[in-house]
C-alpha cells in the first residue's frame, strides 16, 4: 500500500464550495496524509525541513487547490519554491523525490469546452500544468495527469458530492495500485482512469 | 500665636505648592522642595509657623506608616522572604557597625556609656520617608541598590522596638515614668506572648477577614466608603501596635505584604496613595519649619562638623558593607549615599531618651537639629552624586573601556534597553545589526557588555552621552524608555539637536501615541497593540476561523486601527478640558467601535478570491 501527501492549498477555504467536499471525501482515509498549507503557515512563514521529512515519507503527493488564473495560491508556489531545494530535491544530489509521483486536483469555474485550443482559455488544462510537469521531471518524479472539476460555479451540490466521491476512488486506487502505469500516464485527466472521463 | 486652622492650612499647602513646583522645575525633586518650603515658613525665616510645627510632624508622621502600608502592599511574600539575606545581613550588619562606630565616637567625645550607645543606636538609623520618596521618585527603587536600601531600612524599622525596650534598662535614673504601651504591666513573656497574638491577628484578619469586608463594602459602589475602609484599616493596626508597643509603620507594613496577594491591591493602593502623598508632604514640611536656626548658628561649626561627619561615617561604613555583599559600582555609591542620612526615628527615640534622662536635653536639642539637618541635606547629596560624582568616578571608568569601540558608528541607538527595549535589541542583533545601547540600569549594562553590547550607562536624555553614542552620524534612534514622561522628553532633546536622526518610538497607550505625534515623531509603536491582535486572532482560530484568514484579519485591523489614530488626533483638543479624563476615555472607545462597525474593508478584503457574483453570473 502507498502512501498519499495531499498538499492542500486554498486562503479562502471557509468560502469554499467544492474543495469543502473534496477535502470531505479523502480526510482520514488510511495511509493519507492532508496537509493544509494556508492553515499551517497564515504568515507565509514555511518550515523547509518539515516540509521536506514530510514529503520524504511519502510515495504519492497531490497538489490540490483552485486553478487561480491557470495557476496555484501564491502559498502553494512559495512552498515549492522553498521546499524544492537544489541538492534536496533536483541537482546532482538532490534526489529525495526520485520516482515518486506528483499530480495535481483542481478546481476550475470554465469548463472542459473553454480548455480547448478553440475555447475561450485557448489552452488545454495539461498545457496550463506543463510548468509542474517540467517541476516532476526535474525531481525526477513521475508526473501523472491531473484530476479536474470544471465549472465549478454551475454545479448543484449533488453534482459535486459525486466529484467527491471520484477524487475518493482515485486516491484509494491510486493508494492500492489498483491502475496500470500505461493508462496513468497517457490519460488526459485522472477522471479518465476511473472511467468518468469530460467529453466535448 | 495663636492661628485659625484655616490660615495654617493655607501656609502649608501655599508653600508646598509653590516649594515643590520651584525644586521639581530646579531638578531637585519634591523633598527638597518640601523640606525648604518649611525652611521658609518657618519660625527663622518668615515665622508663619511656631512651635506647633512640632505637633504637626507628630500628626504627619502617620504618613510614614501610611507609605509602609503601600510598600508592603507592592511586595508579595516570597518577594520578601527571598530578600531575607539582605534584610538580615545587610541591615543588620549596618545597624550594628553603625552603632558600634557612633557610639565610641560619642563617648570620645565626653558622653557616659549609656548615653553615648542610646545616641549611636539612634543615629544609626536612616530616614526611610526620604530615602524610599526620593527612590521612588527618580525610578530607582527597583535596582539593586534601591533594592538593597529598602532592605536595610527594613530592618531599622525592626530594630526600633528593641531599642525602645532597651532605653529603659540602660538609664541609670528614672525621673519620669510614662507608660508607653497599654501591656507594660504584664510580665516580659506575657508581653511576647501578647505582641506575637497581634502580629498572627494582622495576619490571619488579612488572610481571612478584610477581603471578605472590602467586597462586602464594594457592593455598596460607593467609593468614598471604601476609602473610609482602608484608612480604617491602617488605623486599626496602628492601633493595635501602639497598644502593643510596636512600630506601626511595621505593622501596616505587615498587613500590607499580606494584602499584597489580594484582589483589592491596587484599589487600596490607589484609595491611601493621596493620603500618604499629602502627609509625607506635610511631613517634609513640618522637619523643615523645625530645624533650629538659632541653635545651630550659635553652635555653627560644631554642627557642620557634627552632621558632615555622621553622614561620611555612616556612608563610609554604608559603602563597605555594600561592597561586601556585592553591590558594584555606582549602585554601592547611590546605596551609601541614600542611607547615609538620620532618619525621623530620631524624633521619637531622642524624646523618649530625654523622658529616661539618659540623655541631657541641650544634647537632645542639638542632635534633633543635626538629624533634621542631615535629612534636608539627603536630597542635595542624592543630586550631587548623580551630577558630579556618577558621572566623574563611575560611568567614566566604564567608558574609557570602550573609548576605541565608538569610532566604529554604529547606525542604531536604542535608548533603554528595558523589557520593551531589549526585543528590539535582540532581534537587531539577531540580524547581524549592532545597535548602540543608552541604559541606566548599571547591572544591566555590566551584563550586556560582558556579551559584547556597546551600551553606555546613564541617561539617555543627556547631550554630551548621546554624543559620546554616536549620534552625530548614527541614522535611527529607537525611543524604548520606561515611562511616557522619559520618552517624551527624549523625543524632544533628539529634535532639537539632532534632527537628521529617524525617530522610532514606543508609546505607551493610545493617548502617549497623541503626544509623541504632536512633538513631530513619525514611527510610532504602541506596545500592546500587536500582541493584544496575535492573541485575537489565535482565539478566532480557536473558534473555528482559518488560521490564514484570522492572520489577515489581524493585518487589515492593525492598518484600520492605525488609520482611524491618525483622524481622531485631529479632534483631540476639542472640548478635551471639559470632560473628565474617565469619560474621555469611554467616549474615545465609543467612537473607535463605531469606526470599527463602519469600516466595511475589515470583513470585505477577499473579493479577488470570492466566487460569489461570478457564480450568479454563470447560472443566468
Amino acid at each position: 500500500m502507498a502512501s498519499v501527501l495531499i498538499v492542500f492549498a486554498h486562503p479562502v477555504y471557509e468560502k469554499s464550495r467544492v474543495n469543502r467536499f473534496l477535502v470531505k471525501s479523502v480526510k482520514g482515509l488510511k495511509q493519507v496524509t492532508f496537509h493544509d498549507l494556508y492553515e499551517l503557515y497564515p504568515d507565509f512563514d514555511i518550515d523547509v525541513k518539515r516540509e521536506q521529512k514530510i514529503l520524504a515519507k511519502h510515495d504519492i503527493i497531490v497538489l490540490q487547490h483552485p486553478f487561480y488564473w491557470y495557476s496555484m495560491p501564491p502559498l502553494l508556489k512559495q512552498w515549492l519554491d522553498l521546499v524544492l531545494e537544489y541538492g534536496w530535491a533536483y541537482g546532482k544530489e538532490g534526489i529525495q523525490l526520485r520516482n515518486k509521483k506528483l499530480f495535481n486536483a483542481i478546481t476550475t469555474g470554465g469548463t472542459f469546452e473553454a480548455y480547448q485550443k478553440e475555447g475561450h482559455n485557448r489552452y488545454t488544462i495539461t498545457e496550463l500544468l506543463y510548468p509542474l510537469d517540467q517541476t516532476a521531471f526535474l525531481c525526477k518524479m513521475t508526473y501523472y495527469p491531473p484530476f479536474v472539476v470544471h465549472g465549478t460555479h454551475r454545479l448543484s451540490e449533488l453534482q459535486i458530492q459525486q466529484f467527491a466521491q471520484d477524487y475518493q476512488q482515485v486516491i484509494i486506487g491510486l493508494r492500492d495500485g489498483l491502475f496500470q502505469e500505461d493508462d496513468l500516464v497517457s490519460a488526459t485527466y485522472m477522471n479518465n482512469v476511473i472511467d468518468k472521463p469530460y467529453q466535448l | 500665636m495663636e492661628k485659625s486652622f484655616l490660615f495654617q492650612a493655607i501656609v502649608y499647602l501655599a508653600s508646598a505648592v509653590i516649594g515643590v513646583n520651584i525644586a521639581k522645575r530646579l531638578g531637585l525633586g519634591t523633598v527638597l522642595g518640601y523640606l525648604l518650603a518649611g525652611v521658609v515658613i518657618g519660625p527663622f525665616v518668615l515665622g508663619f509657623v511656631g512651635e506647633e510645627g512640632k505637633d504637626i510632624m507628630h500628626v504627619s508622621e502617620f504618613g510614614v506608616v501610611m507609605m509602609l502600608f503601600v510598600i508592603g502592599l507592592e511586595l508579595e511574600p516570597n518577594l520578601l522572604w527571598r530578600m531575607r539575606r539582605l534584610v538580615i545581613g545587610l541591615g543588620g550588619m549596618q545597624v550594628f557597625c553603625t552603632t558600634i562606630a557612633i557610639s565610641f565616637a560619642a563617648y570620645f567625645l565626653g558622653q557616659s556609656w549609656q548615653a553615648a550607645l542610646a545616641i549611636g543606636a539612634t543615629l544609626s538609623l536612616s530616614s526611610t520617608a526620604i530615602v524610599m520618596q526620593t527612590l521612588s521618585e527618580k525610578g530607582l527603587l527597583k535596582t539593586s541598590a534601591g533594592n538593597s536600601s529598602f532592605a536595610v531600612l527594613l530592618s531599622q524599622d525592626i530594630a526600633v522596638i528593641p531599642l525602645l525596650a532597651i532605653f529603659p534598662i540602660l538609664a541609670t535614673e528614672v525621673i519620669h515614668q510614662e507608660s508607653t504601651s497599654l501591656i507594660s504591666s504584664f510580665s516580659g513573656w506575657q508581653q511576647t506572648l501578647i505582641v506575637l497574638g497581634a502580629i498572627a491577628i494582622i495576619i490571619v484578619a488579612g488572610r481571612y477577614i478584610v477581603s471578605p469586608v472590602f467586597r462586602w463594602v464594594a457592593k455598596t459602589r460607593q467609593r468614598e466608603l471604601f476609602m473610609a475602609t482602608a484608612l480604617l484599616l491602617v488605623f486599626l493596626i496602628a492601633e493595635l501596635m501602639i497598644v502593643v508597643g510596636l512600630s506601626p509603620a511595621l505593622g501596616t507594613f505587615l498587613a500590607g505584604v499580606v494584602l499584597a496577594n489580594s484582589e483589592f491591591k491596587h484599589e487600596l493602593e490607589s484609595d491611601i496613595d493621596p493620603f500618604k502623598g499629602l502627609l509625607l508632604g506635610l511631613f517634609f514640611i513640618s522637619v523643615g519649619s523645625t530645624i533650629d536656626f538659632g541653635l545651630v548658628r550659635d553652635n555653627f561649626l560644631i554642627v557642620i562638623a557634627l552632621v558632615l561627619g555622621l553622614m561620611f561615617l555612616k556612608g563610609v561604613i554604608l559603602y563597605v558593607l555594600g561592597k561586601s555583599f556585592g553591590l558594584k559600582g555606582d549602585q554601592n555609591m547611590l546605596f551609601a549615599v541614600s542611607l547615609a542620612q538620620m532618619g525621623e526615628f530620631a524624633f521619637v527615640l531622642f524624646s523618649f531618651a530625654g523622658q529616661y534622662a539618659l540623655i541631657n536635653a541641650e544634647d537632645i536639642d542639638l542632635l534633633i537639629a543635626i538629624v533634621a539637618l542631615s535629612m534636608a541635606l539627603t536630597p542635595l547629596f542624592f543630586v550631587a552624586n548623580e551630577r558630579l560624582i556618577l558621572p566623574r568616578y563611575f560611568t567614566k571608568e566604564k567608558s574609557s573601556r570602550t573609548a576605541d569601540e565608538i569610532h566604529d558608528k554604529n547606525p542604531v541607538i536604542i535608548a533603554g534597553f528595558g523589557r520593551y527595549g531589549n526585543i528590539v535589541g535582540r532581534f537587531l542583533r539577531a540580524n547581524g545589526v549592532s545597535a548602540t545601547v543608552l541604559d541606566n540600569d548599571s547591572d544591566r549594562v555590566e551584563l550586556l557588555r560582558r556579551f559584547g553590547y556597546k551600551v553606555y550607562y546613564g541617561d539617555a536624555s543627556r547631550f554630551d552621552l548621546m554624543k559620546a553614542a554616536g549620534a552625530e552620524t548614527a541614522k535611527i534612534i529607537i525611543i524604548a524608555m520606561d515611562t511616557p514622561q522619559q520618552c517624551l522628553e527624549m523625543v524632544a532633546m533628539v529634535k532639537k539637536n539632532f534632527p537628521h536622526l529617524k525617530i522610532l518610538s514606543r508609546a505607551y497607550d493610545r493617548n502617549d501615541s497623541f503626544d509623541l505625534m504632536e512633538s513631530g515623531v513619525d514611527y510610532i509603536y504602541r506596545e500592546t497593540l500587536d500582541s493584544s491582535l496575535r492573541l485575537g486572532a489565535d482565539a478566532l482560530q480557536m473558534i473555528g476561523f482559518r488560521a490564514y484568514q484570522t492572520h489577515r484579519a489581524a493585518r487589515t485591523f492593525l492598518k484600520h486601527d492605525e488609520r482611524v489614530l491618525s483622524d481622531l488626533i485631529k479632534h483631540r483638543h476639542d472640548s478635551k478640558s471639559y470632560i473628565s479624563v474617565a469619560k474621555e476615555k469611554i467616549t474615545e472607545l465609543e467612537e473607535l467601535i463605531l469606526r470599527d462597525i463602519k469600516d466595511e474593508g475589515i470583513l470585505e478584503r477577499d473579493s479577488g478570491w470570492d466566487s460569489e457574483k461570478l457564480r450568479i453570473d454563470a447560472k443566468s
